[in-house]
């Protein structure tokens, strides 16, 4: 835990000295609307001591906190070619280029391979930093490698997904890839290997119609918001605003979707455990 | 509403009705009239033939396009619908039901619109509810216990963007589909007939053969939700239109479909019973193709087809 605590009236700072403290050291928590320690942040797995707020994590620190020391990194360096030639205001290919080089990864996806309290494991995390974490041709080969991988290792397959959903500007492209991944789920299931989905703010759109709800288990971080359709739409479609925690893990627990709702500290030990009733 | 051109086309039609009238008996203005026909004919062809990405929107949006029921009517005989998903109500926007095809027993399953405004909103703008994919579901589990092949529909604007469609799980329900198709042990055929909405489309199409329609169009999103988000300005659905390559020859090109269906020369909505004819002979040339093939064949081709589909990307040296 951190060791550096803080009192709440420490964080009564003036809005010109907030200004210039949050580059770098403080941020303001939008759960609680109090201003956190960027290092007690961090040191909490990003959850806000405070409130409990989950804030997103990229994919890298993920696969920190979920397996153990010592994972290896799979399937690095498969690139979309850009299949429509997609311009809007701005180049898809340019877009890419700027995800690339602010994300340091190829597309919206990690592979590992790896153990989870000594259990073998292949995960996928899900990068949101990247265009959203939208769902184009690689992400959709990135997913179905790992699934293959866990169908022919006979090892667990963890996806944590943080997802907009399929990526638009590669069309169709994106849209077939829902099938073909779905297709590699299927086969994953007839061999029984366990897969456990993990969803995270956000899980939205197609990977949520397709991956993200085909778990053995589904499981979501508290306060993600996770649905079909985006907020938005549904609110010029119904013409009304929605109600409070609409579409967020609580909802949809509440609802039956989710299995559970798991911190982001218990994660692990969650996951873990569901391996040991899941395993053969 | 027609498209523009066509509704020129019309207007220059009448004009030549005019002038045949005025022309009387005067043989070499008769004449001149029948080459225009002809030409007014030839012109027709071409604008469907180079429709740009919006135009075959529009006319797979056609209020007078045929719907799955009219296809049923001409296509099929012995039609016996079946309702509900056992588990929360009927969603008339997925019609299902069990038919004849050349003497064949097989399971029917589609979208289905509609014309007048009370009719639009019984079937919900052919936009499904969960309750709608999981009828789906149902039908092509009974098939699959029956051993009778599955024909499916696909003509929706999208899954229903709704409260209770959240509520009740739209996002699983489409999931589950995409992932039981994969699997299903009987032969499964897919005709895109007008909209390809998204999942809501891919939900029910996740098959052996999957073909479109030739004004019918199949997308991620539609044209007009695209430019607002990419464009921030709805009016440029033409252009997103596009842009997002839509058309059954883009996903021909793309290798997404497996082929295209021909449609009248005017297209499907001034011809409903062409268009069915020409739907027939092309789903009974697939169904033949595929019909003697063993279960497993079946299943591995329509898994490679699927695993091996939209690869666009290439592998650089870590
Ligand atoms: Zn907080």
């Amino acid at each position: 835990m951190a060791w550096f605590k803080r009192t709440d009236t420490e964080l009564e700072v003036s809005p010109d000295t907030k200004r210039v403290r949050t580059e770098g050291l403080w941020v303001k928590c939008d759960g609680c609307r109090q201003v956190i320690w960027k290092k007690d942040l961090e040191e909490n797995a990003n959850v806000c001591p405070k409130c409990d707020r989950h804030f997103r994590i990229d994919a890298r620190t993920r696969l920190e906190l979920l397996l153990d020391p010592g994972f290896k990194i799979e399937d690095t360096g498969i690139v979309s070619t850009d299949p429509l030639k997609f311009v809007d205001v701005k180049a898809y290919k340019d877009r890419l280029r700027k995800a690339q080089a602010e994300t340091e990864l190829a597309d919206a996806i990690l592979n590992a391979e790896g153990t989870i309290k000594g259990k073998p494991v292949v995960v996928s995390a899900m990068e949101y930093a990247f265009i959203g974490g939208s769902m184009g041709a690689v992400v959709g080969e990135g997913i179905t490698r790992a699934i293959e991988r866990a169908t022919f290792q006979r090892h667990p397959l963890v996806i944590v997904s943080a997802s907009g959903g399929a990526r638009m500007m590669e069309g169709v492209v994106s849209l077939m890839q829902m099938a073909k991944i779905s297709a590699a789920l299927a086969r994953l299931d007839e061999v029984g290997v366990p897969y456990v989905s993990v969803l995270t703010d956000p899980t939205t759109g197609g990977v949520t119609a397709s991956y993200a709800m085909l778990g053995d288990l589904n499981i979501a971080e508290p306060g993600a918001l996770i649905g079909f359709a985006g907020p938005r739409v549904i609110e010029q479609t119904i013409r009304q605003k929605l109600p409070d925690g609409f579409q967020r893990s609580e909802f949809l627990l509440e609802k039956g979707f989710l299995d559970a709702i798991v911190h982001r500290r218990d994660l692990k030990d969650y996951v873990a455990r569901a391996l040991d009733f899941m395993a053969a | 509403m027609a498209t523009k051109a066509e509704r020129e086309l019309e207007n220059i039609e009448k004009h030549i009705a005019q002038l045949e009238a005025a022309a009387g008996d005067n043989q070499e203005a008769r004449q001149r009239l029948s080459a225009l026909h002809a030409q007014v004919a030839q012109l027709r062809r071409q604008i469907h033939s180079q429709c740009e990405a919006w135009q075959k929107t529009e006319l797979a949006r056609h209020p007078q396009r045929p719907y799955t029921l009219d296809y049923i009517e001409r296509i099929f005989s012995d039609w016996s619908e079946i309702h509900g998903d056992r588990s929360y109500a009927d969603d008339p926007a997925i019609i299902c039901g069990m038919a004849h095809f050349h003497g064949t027993e097989v399971m029917l399953i589609g979208h289905q619109k509609a014309r007048d405004t009370k009719q639009k909103v019984y079937r919900n703008f052919g936009m499904p509810n969960p309750e709608g994919y999981r009828k789906a579901l149902r039908a092509m589990k009974m098939a699959e216990k029956f051993k009778r092949p599955v024909f499916t529909f696909i003509d929706t604007p999208g899954a229903y963007p709704g409260l209770g469609a959240e509520e009740r799980g739209q996002a699983e329900a489409i999931a589950r589909n995409l992932r039981e198709m994969a699997r299903l042990r009987v032969p499964i055929i897919t005709v895109v007939t007008g909209e390809g909405g998204s999942g809501g489309a891919l939900a029910i199409a996740v098959a052996d053969r999957v073909l479109m329609m030739e004004n019918s169009v199949y997308s991620v999103i539609s044209p007009e939700g695209c430019a607002s988000i990419m464009w921030r300005d709805p009016s440029k659905k033409d252009v997103a239109a596009e842009a997002l390559k839509i058309t059954a020859k883009d996903l021909t090109e793309l290798g997404c479909v497996d082929g295209i269906v021909p449609e009248p020369p005017e297209g499907a909505h001034a011809d409903h019973d062409a268009a069915a004819a020409l739907l027939d002979q092309t789903l009974l040339k697939h169904y033949n193709d595929i019909k003697g093939l063993s279960t497993d064949a079946l299943l591995d081709q329509r898994y490679d087809k699927f695993r091996h589909m939209a690869q666009f990307f290439k592998e650089e040296p870590a």
